[in-house]
């Protein structure tokens, strides 16, 4: 397996094939999930006109093929907002919670810390956009504050606590960004709107700081 | 004094403790740095706000090297 070159997450010696990241990459990965939702949308809207122009009394099987189409989108959404929850219990005790959030603390500095007790992510502005890292993944808020890509990147080992996870995260970030973004695996890229809403309330005002952050980039 | 620690499941446990003008701490930091290494840990320095760096060689004039697992995609 080739070594990363220098500067760069030696972890993308796992996913070689996986072109890096960039400006162009995300774009089109932007597009390609707009068409995708596009094409699970269009035609069962299509299906609801078609059917209620050629015969009204249709119209509950055209309900049913607009709330598929509603279902499909909001699912996915689901799947992006999911990377930034926690999953299941704390794995660590109280007491390596408040050592892991103190090192935290000294990474991001105290007012990123107190925005990381209250909604469980931590803001850091990129050169992609501004990331919202969460313990089991990680949102990238784009230029703009529109758009939001959900990716799905941890530490895989089961006793750290949530906040060293995010350190984990964290410094893997700020070492290589680009690389980060091509390790994560994507789960969703949408408008920020159809995250915000599947996200628990405590984390919005985490997803709207840097939507304002990011808006201030463009 | 420098300090090496590591990101685990107490929250982090320090290693070592070094000072540049004592060579005892010096050898048992670069030790447990090296050990840490070849159990597959990574071992990173801040360098500024937003930005951290691998080193591979216990960098004796940092403040701090962490020590972290490596990531994947989940």
């Amino acid at each position: 397996m080739a070594e990363p070159a220098a500067g760069t997450l030696p972890e993308l010696a796992a996913v070689p094939w996986r072109p890096l990241a960039d400006e162009r990459t995300l774009r089109r990965t932007a597009f390609w999930w707009t068409l995708t939702t596009l094409s699970h949308v269009v035609p069962f809207c299509a299906v609801a006109v078609g059917l209620f122009l050629l015969q009204p009394l249709t119209f509950p099987i055209g309900l049913l093929a607009l709330g598929h189409a509603w279902v499909i989108c909001e699912v996915y959404a689901q799947r992006g907002a999911n990377v930034a929850k926690p999953r299941g219990p704390q794995p660590g005790t109280e007491a390596s919670e408040r050592t892991a959030l103190g090192l935290l603390g000294d990474l991001v500095g105290h007012d990123a810390r107190d925005g990381y007790e209250r909604t469980g992510l931590v803001c850091e502005p990129g050169t992609l956009g501004v990331w919202l890292v969460g313990e089991q993944g990680a949102l990238l808020v784009r230029p703009g504050g529109r758009r939001v890509h959900c990716y799905c990147v941890r530490v895989p080992e089961p006793n750290l606590p949530r906040a060293d996870r995010v350190a984990h995260l964290l410094l893997a970030l700020r070492m290589d960004e680009r690389g980060f973004a091509t390790l994560a695996n994507g789960a969703f890229c949408g408008a920020r709107w159809r995250v915000r809403r599947r996200l628990p309330s405590a984390m919005r005002p985490g997803l709207d700081a840097a939507a304002r952050l990011a808006r201030a980039r463009v | 004094m420098s300090k090496l620690i590591r990101m685990d499941h107490t929250g982090h446990t320090t290693l070592a403790e070094w000072t540049t003008d004592d060579p005892a701490l010096i050898e048992a930091a670069v030790a447990a740095f090296r050990a840490e290494l070849d159990r597959g840990s990574i071992a990173m320095v801040t360098t500024g706000p937003g930005h951290a760096e691998m080193v591979r060689e216990l960098p004796l004039d940092a403040d701090l090297v962490i020590m972290r697992r490596p990531i994947a995609g989940g």
